[in-house]
């Protein structure tokens, strides 16, 4: 177990690393550069040439990228060229809001997708289990942010049930939550009803119908834990998907979180911002991914405890 | 034998699954009885429905199958029995060991939950069900069973896998256990004491059991009667030291040949020749014809029905007399 851990760590270093460069390498190909957007059309060559030589941006690329790599060891992910304050602490600033509505979110598409695969699973090919196929495709298939704007013109512009952006109340985090969640919710749904149908299958269920139970209570009793280790590890991998999922969901609904943070940033080729942003994006990513390893061995008690016949 | 009458009694017992075309039959027709505290053996090559008989005893057919003809446990139809009637029998008069406890056993749960689940779910107090659990797991010859109970089904041997699945079969207090292939997974000298196990707790209880197997001595050592299936119809059936001793069907006498005597000289045993017909696509006539020494015109023809040889067998053979011992 520790073994794992620890092979797993180091690959997501990796990872981290592949994520910090791709993003470095990509800022420096798109057009326009800091010092220009900062100073404003106004600037003389000479004011931006200065405030080029300033913020290291004069040098070569990959002589830039040495010093970054540098810095990041030392836990230095530089200062944001448009708040005059360290890229993390900005990025740590807007955190926050994007976990609530990621937290938020994954419960949602956790408890639906597991009701609604459920249902489907109960009886493979029913009229429950076409009804949920036809929903998560269609789920799956609209684009969140036309669900997005889909709600706020249904909820908000005509029947002023929910406010149609930003944050507070509980009720502003309704929408954003439940978009984000809808492509989520229909994978969990799926592999919910796949993993239930296997389970079905399995002798242990003929053994527990031969005791008098029901198929309710079967399913409840038997199939739904040995169901689950697939489901776990789906949502712990879609969580990390779901941060991008916030990107766009919390544009639409102006939700203060790292999403949007990261669209001004762009814009404004906020570098050290962009950069710290996606690699905290990708730490999280990695730790949830080792998260749901982890997660058979407390859902699967032959890995627990070991094969010690 | 028991004045009574048996406790389970099929006739005219069929099963269809759906084939090509047509439902077909792979139960076709089968009679057999279980005496009350007797053990009856179905024994047959594999596909030759033993297991789908056992099935549709306990009523776990898959969906798909249709089943028609009389099955009676005591003196009430089952056949006919709304499906929450079948459930409660199910446990309670009727229990299921199966061949491959591994699988048969949920990984996730530990083995004294699942045995005394049907205990829990009929409304025993937990500090009853555990003492019970500890009584079965005793019983089925599990050593410590109040700290075995706590364990996983995959901390156990398959011996002890199989001892805990006959406790579970038990929990309920069956009338009756169907026991299908029980000792097939498991080495050999853990089979043996299985199959002692099961014959001393069948006794001792006075429960009936259904014995599904392909092993002619387990079924000498075990089964009081004996049901010899071919392609899902019965070859004969009768006390299993009278059909063994002298069979009345060419198909028994070709699998007692069949089985190596183990302490002679090692003289190749009579393979059956040829291959177990199909039950979804059955030779016409009667369905061992293909592979039988007596076999004439008449057997591609006519269907042989079930005689009644001598009192308590019956062969269904056109010339069961010409069969030698």
């Amino acid at each position: 177990m520790t073994g794992l851990v620890i092979r797993r760590l180091a690959v997501g270093m990796f990872v981290l690393w592949g994520a910090v460069t791709l993003m470095f390498a990509l800022l420096r190909m798109a057009p326009g550069d800091p010092a220009t957007l900062m100073l404003g059309p106004d600037a003389t060559s000479a004011e931006v040439d200065a405030l080029r030589t300033e913020l290291g941006l004069d040098r070569g690329v990959f002589a830039q990228y040495l010093t970054y790599l540098g810095q990041i060891a030392r836990l230095d992910f530089g200062d944001s060229y448009r708040f005059n304050l360290p890229a993390m602490d900005v990025v740590l600033d807007r955190l926050q809001a994007t976990v609530e509505l990621t937290v938020t979110a994954t419960v949602i598409a956790a408890v639906a997708g597991l009701t609604l695969g459920m249902l489907a699973g109960y009886r493979p090919n029913g009229r429950l289990d076409r009804t949920v196929s036809g929903l998560t495709i269609l789920l799956q298939g609209m684009p969140t942010f036309w669900v997005g704007i889909m709600l706020v013109l249904l909820f908000s512009a005509t029947l002023h049930l929910l406010p149609s952006s930003s944050v507070g109340t509980p009720q502003h985090m309704i929408m954003p939550a439940v978009t984000l969640s809808l492509p989520f919710t229909a994978i969990v749904a799926r592999i919910a009803r796949t993993s239930v149908v296997d389970s079905m299958q399995e002798p242990y269920v003929q053994t527990a119908y031969s005791k008098g139970l029901s198929r309710f209570q079967v399913l409840t009793g038997h199939v739904l834990r040995n169901s689950l280790t697939p489901v776990v590890t789906i949502i712990g991998l879609q969580m990390g998907a779901l941060l991008g999922g916030a990107v766009i969901v919390e544009n639409v609904f102006a939700w203060p979180g790292l999403g949007s943070l990261i669209v001004e940033s762009v814009a404004n080729r906020d570098y050290s911002v962009v950069q710290a942003a996606v690699l905290l994006i990708a730490a999280v990513v990695v730790v949830l991914n080792l998260l749901a390893d982890l997660s058979y061995s407390l859902l699967d008690p032959r890995i627990r405890t070991g094969g010690n016949r | 034998m028991t004045a009574a009458g048996p406790l389970i009694e099929a006739r005219d017992l069929s099963v269809h699954l759906p084939g090509a075309e047509t439902m077909t039959p792979v139960i076709d027709k089968v009679d057999f009885t279980v005496g009350e505290g007797r053990t009856t053996g179905l024994i047959g090559e594999s596909g030759s429905g033993k297991t789908m008989i056992a099935s549709a005893v306990i009523g776990l057919l898959p969906e798909a199958a249709t089943v028609s003809g009389e099955l009676r446990l005591r003196d009430e139809e089952l056949l006919t029995a709304g499906e929450k009637r079948r459930r409660n029998l199910r446990g309670h008069e009727i229990a299921m060991i199966f061949q491959d406890p591994l699988s048969a056993l949920n990984p996730a749960q530990r083995i004294g939950r699942q045995v005394g689940e049907i205990l829990r779910r009929d409304g025993l107090p937990r500090g009853e069900v555990d003492r019970a659990v500890v009584g079965l797991l005793d019983q089925a010859g599990i050593p410590d069973p109040e700290r075995r109970m706590r364990a996983y089904p995959h901390q156990f041997s398959g011996g002890m896998r199989q001892r805990a699945m006959i406790a579970l079969a038990l929990a309920g207090s069956p009338s009756l256990v169907l026991a299908d292939e029980p000792t097939t997974a498991l080495d050999v000298t853990v089979q043996a004491r299985i199959l002692r196990l099961l014959a001393s707790i069948q006794a001792a209880r006075g429960m009936s059991m259904l014995l599904v197997s392909h092993d002619l001595r387990v079924m000498s050592h075990v089964s009081h009667d004996l049901v010899v299936l071919y392609a899902g119809r019965v070859c004969e059936r009768g006390p299993t030291k009278r059909v063994l001793g002298r069979p009345r069907h060419p198909y028994t006498k070709a699998l007692l040949a069949s089985v190596p005597a183990v302490r002679e000289a090692s003289v190749p045993a009579d393979p059956l020749p040829g291959a177990p017909a199909n039950p979804m696509a059955r030779p016409s006539g009667c369905a061992f014809h293909p592979r039988c020494p007596l076999a004439r015109e008449r057997c591609k023809v006519e269907v042989p029905l079930a005689r009644e040889i001598e009192p308590g067998r019956f062969s269904a053979c056109h010339f069961a007399e010409e069969v030698t011992p």
